[in-house]
């Protein structure tokens, strides 16, 4: 999707100038190809078993201290002390911090950062792993396992090359412990390329009913799911990626998008359902629909609530119409749709264990001048999901419901934004690149994944480190 | 062969909106309408790679390079390649004669399922050069020598640059479908009232199904259109009254653009198969086609309309099944005109004709108005000739499976030529 800007920005020219150029991210089912590098600040074991449990080999990371520093002499004879470097890049740096409950905890976090952050490779990744503050006891440690947030989101900011950072928070010390099972679906995306735009986040991975299953590459061979607004731009996008990693999808979308429609669902072998989801009976149809075609018995693996539309206009200027139509089609359309889906039973409903992922948006965090509506309906999903996540009543039946908050991705739809803005919207995340339908996918997958039961009531933003609404 | 039918089953349809000539598709090919069109039958029913036993096509107004429209359309398509394909062609009867070709196929076994259907575009028509040029310039690739082509080519006269228009008029009467259809309007005193009502209902039915989302799994937009281009929602009779006579002449003519078929652009296409072949695929059977016939009327030298056709061919359908009028919950009377509808109706009604013309002790009989298009029809919606067989047959089955197994509907089609072609469908 190139355009002037574009050009103007990635030829050699204004590399010679020192515009910064975006690097291109690893995407895919792709582990780093560089080694996993492994500490542990506090003592913690988690993460090193969940890398044992997904086969990912790692090597013990380098920490610095002043004992390992080395002296290096530049061109000019000066000579300086210098944290020992990794013999070759490293592809991640995966810090277990679970136990760390004190400030000089913090010190072995920094020591083992300060050699990654010059030694990863391209597209690198820092996953560091921490509990929920609230649970960490004393003060002290509550601050500890908060100071990993900011130190997560800084590091996510230093680092270039396309690496990411970010912090996956696990239940540890109340309840039921999350277990290396629970934790492989997260640690997989974080360090493969499925999560190239995900940046200087936090995750919590809780404890499911049941031992989750394992983190495969095809999680959703045979599994039935449905994709609102499939259409075009990301519907289409996410639509793609799960046929890809092996799902019967059904496409969803208003008949007026049926050309659309169409193309994408028969690209992939999938079923074109024409639907306007503001109608009453839209999740009855769904569920009709998938019953018909795969049989009363079978059930939705997960829905994905991507269908939305915009009507900005300073709230001076909305009337009840150009807010109600938002609010109508991006949030109450998807309460009722689940409320049916729900039913338990229902034939063609979600399944027991069945997934339902909501599209938010960084608008609805941070607001949006001209966007009241649509920020509105946005910030309302993340409501959404919350309440959804902590409903006993869905977790009882292992059903997991989140949502992702895409930033800039490049679309048709962001292709017509205005020239400036949208570079503007371009560059101001910490990957200095717009993200792509497949970023916001591969995170929707992961949530849809049979593998990712631990995880919900989660509202991840898709946005490389975004400045908006951070 | 099987020693018995088995049944063909309707399993839904496709169309695009309609458009209007020189409209929203002024553009498009007949070949992109098609292709289109089955790609979204496709998505709806989930056939991607598939291979169906045959597609059945036409158009009525068709370029010399559309010799194989649907054949090219399916290879443009999302089926399997190795997805046969063919085109027919019976005017304004094309759509529905595909429909009972490929019915009659799938019945004797020969195949287990098929797609069949239309498109139309009065906006991409072809244009034709005159005699003399065409004359001279085949004359010219068959010379031998330079000399003798540039001989060939002189005999092009300034004349013979005219092109050729395709022209909406019978050959051999000269007369315009809408001037034949005047004079039968006038001879069975079909008034300007009756017709502008009809053309109202027509309207507000198509206007209420698409509100009501009938269309939803029946159409798929195409390029700007999400519904039919020339469907007036808030028209009235008191509007249509208000249109001058555009067929027939002086004080008597009743016929305007208002009450006349506009001419359209699109295509439809209707999905069949065995029972067994959509419980395979898991596709419920919306209806079955029970029989067909075909009528054709001497209006060159008979004195019968030109549109008449189906008044002949009903009668001999029912009284091969067995049934009246009366035994019908739906009709789908093709409103080529609202006097078309009309005078065929009063045809029915009519002692006389039925006594003359078709040989019955006693009128056919009525048709329930209230059972007439109830979802619109081409008044509303237009009319790609080729189009209009797929987009009946298709909303029928759909509203006959509403209403349950076992009810009937009758479709009735009159074309180009004093030919009539009509079916009649039970629902599953």
């Amino acid at each position: 999707m190139a355009d002037l800007m574009q050009m103007l920005t990635t030829n050699p020219l204004a590399r010679q100038l020192g515009v910064p150029q975006p690097t291109r991210l690893r995407r895919g089912r792709e582990l780093p190809s560089a080694p996993v590098a492994l500490g542990s600040a506090g003592g913690g074991r988690i993460a090193g078993h969940t890398l044992e449990l997904l086969g990912v080999p790692s090597r013990e990371a380098l920490v610095d201290t002043p004992d390992t520093r080395v002296t290096e002499t530049d061109d000019d004879g000066r000579s300086r002390e210098v944290p020992e470097r990794y013999p070759s890049a490293i592809g991640a740096l995966v810090v277990d911090a679970t136990a760390a409950t004190s400030i000089s905890d913090l010190e072995t976090v920094r020591g083992l950062l300060r050699p990654a952050m010059r030694g990863l490779e391209s597209s690198g990744r820092v996953v560091l792993l921490g509990v929920e503050p609230e649970t960490a006891g004393a003060p002290t440690a509550v601050a500890t396992q908060q100071a990993l947030e900011g130190i997560v989101r800084s590091v996510g900011k230093e680092l270039r090359g396309g690496a990411t950072a970010n912090l996956v928070r696990v239940d540890l010390l109340t309840g039921e412990p999350t277990s290396p099972q629970e934790l492989a679906s997260t640690l997989s995306f974080l360090l493969e390329g499925r999560s190239a735009y995900v940046s200087g986040q936090v995750l919590h991975v809780g404890h499911a009913g049941t031992t989750p299953e394992e983190t495969v590459a095809r999680p959703f061979e045979g599994r039935i799911v449905v994709v609102t607004g499939a259409g075009r731009g990301i519907g289409a996008g996410i639509a793609r990626t799960f046929a890809r990693d092996g799902a019967l999808v059904v496409a969803v979308d208003v008949p007026a998008g049926g050309q659309g429609l169409a193309e994408v669902a028969n690209s992939i072998g999938g079923t074109a359902l024409q639907l306007d989801i503001t109608a009453v009976d839209a999740g009855r149809r769904i569920a009709g629909h998938v019953a018909q075609r795969f049989g009363d018995a079978a059930r939705i693996h997960a829905i994905v609530h991507n269908a939305g539309i915009t009507r900005d206009k300073l709230l001076a200027n909305t009337d009840e119409e150009r807010w109600g139509s938002v609010l109508e089609v991006n949030l109450a359309a998807q309460i009722r749709m689940n409320e049916e889906l729900l039913t338990p039973d229902l034939p063609g409903g979600l399944d027991e264990g069945g997934r339902i992922i909501g599209v938010a948006s960084t608008s609805g965090i941070a607001g949006n001048r001209g966007q009241a509506n649509y920020a509105a309906s946005k910030a309302g999903v993340i409501g959404l999901v919350r309440a959804m996540g902590a409903d006993p009543r869905l977790t009882g039946r292992g059903i997991t419901v989140n949502a992702v908050a895409p930033g800039f991705i490049e679309t048709e739809m962001t292709g017509k934004m205005p020239l400036a803005t949208r570079e503007v919207a371009r560059r101001i995340n910490s990957l200095q690149q717009g993200g792509r339908p497949v970023d916001v996918a591969e995170t929707i997958g992961y949530f849809a994944d049979p593998a990712s039961s631990a995880v919900t009531g989660q509202v991840l933003r898709v946005c490389g480190q975004s400045q908006i609404g951070a | 062969m099987p020693d018995q039918l088995t049944d063909a089953v309707i399993l839904g349809g496709n169309r695009i909106p309609f458009g209007k000539a020189g409209g929203a598709y002024a553009h498009a090919s007949n070949q992109a309408m098609l292709t289109a069109t089955l790609d979204g039958l496709v998505a709806r029913f989930g056939l991607a790679g598939e291979r169906v036993g045959e597609v059945a096509a036409g158009a009525v107004l068709k370029h010399a390079r559309d010799f194989n429209l649907t054949r090219e359309a399916v290879l443009g398509s999302a089926l399997s390649a190795s997805t046969p394909a063919y085109d027919l062609q019976q005017a304004c009867g094309t759509g529905l004669e595909t429909v009972i070709q490929v019915a009659n196929k799938i019945r004797l076994g020969q195949i287990d399922s098929g797609v069949a259907g239309g498109v139309d575009s009065a906006s991409d028509a072809p244009i034709a050069v005159g005699e003399g040029l065409r004359k001279a310039l085949l004359g010219a690739s068959r010379a031998r020598t330079p000399m003798a082509r540039a001989k060939a080519l002189a005999a092009i006269r300034p004349g013979d640059l005219a092109p050729e228009t395709p022209r909406n008029a019978e050959p051999r009467t000269g007369l315009s479908m809408g001037e034949h259809q005047a004079v039968t309007a006038r001879e069975w005193g079909i008034s300007r009232e009756a017709q502008d009502e009809l053309a109202a209902a027509s309207h507000h039915n198509l206007a209420r199904a698409w509100d009501e989302g009938f269309f939803d799994d029946l159409a798929t937009g195409f390029l700007r259109l999400s519904r039919d281009e020339g469907l007036r929602p808030d028209t009235s009779v008191e509007k249509l009254a208000s249109l001058s006579p555009v067929f027939g002449k002086g004080e008597g003519a009743t016929m305007t653009a208002g009450n006349s078929t506009p001419l359209s652009d699109g295509a439809a296409l209707v999905l069949l198969g065995t029972p067994e072949w959509a419980a395979e695929h898991r596709l419920p059977a919306l209806a079955r086609i029970v029989d067909a016939e075909v009528a054709a009327v001497d209006y060159v030298s008979g004195g019968e309309g030109l549109l008449m056709a189906p008044a002949y061919a009903v009668p001999r359908l029912l009284a091969r099944q067995g049934l009246t009028l009366a035994d019908f919950d739906r009709f789908e009377i093709h409103e080529a005109f609202a006097s078309t509808v009309l005078a065929t109706m009063a045809a029915w009604e009519s002692e006389e004709f039925c006594r003359d013309r078709l040989g019955l002790d006693a009128p056919l009989g009525s048709v329930d108005r209230s059972k007439l298009n109830v979802n619109g029809s081409s008044l509303a919606a237009g009319h790609p000739f080729a189009a209009t067989g797929g987009r009946i047959v298709a909303s029928l089955a759909k509203m006959l499976h509403e209403i349950g197994p076992g009810s009937r509907g009758l479709v009735s089609i009159c074309a180009a030529g004093g030919q009539g072609v009509v079916a009649v469908v039970e629902g599953c």
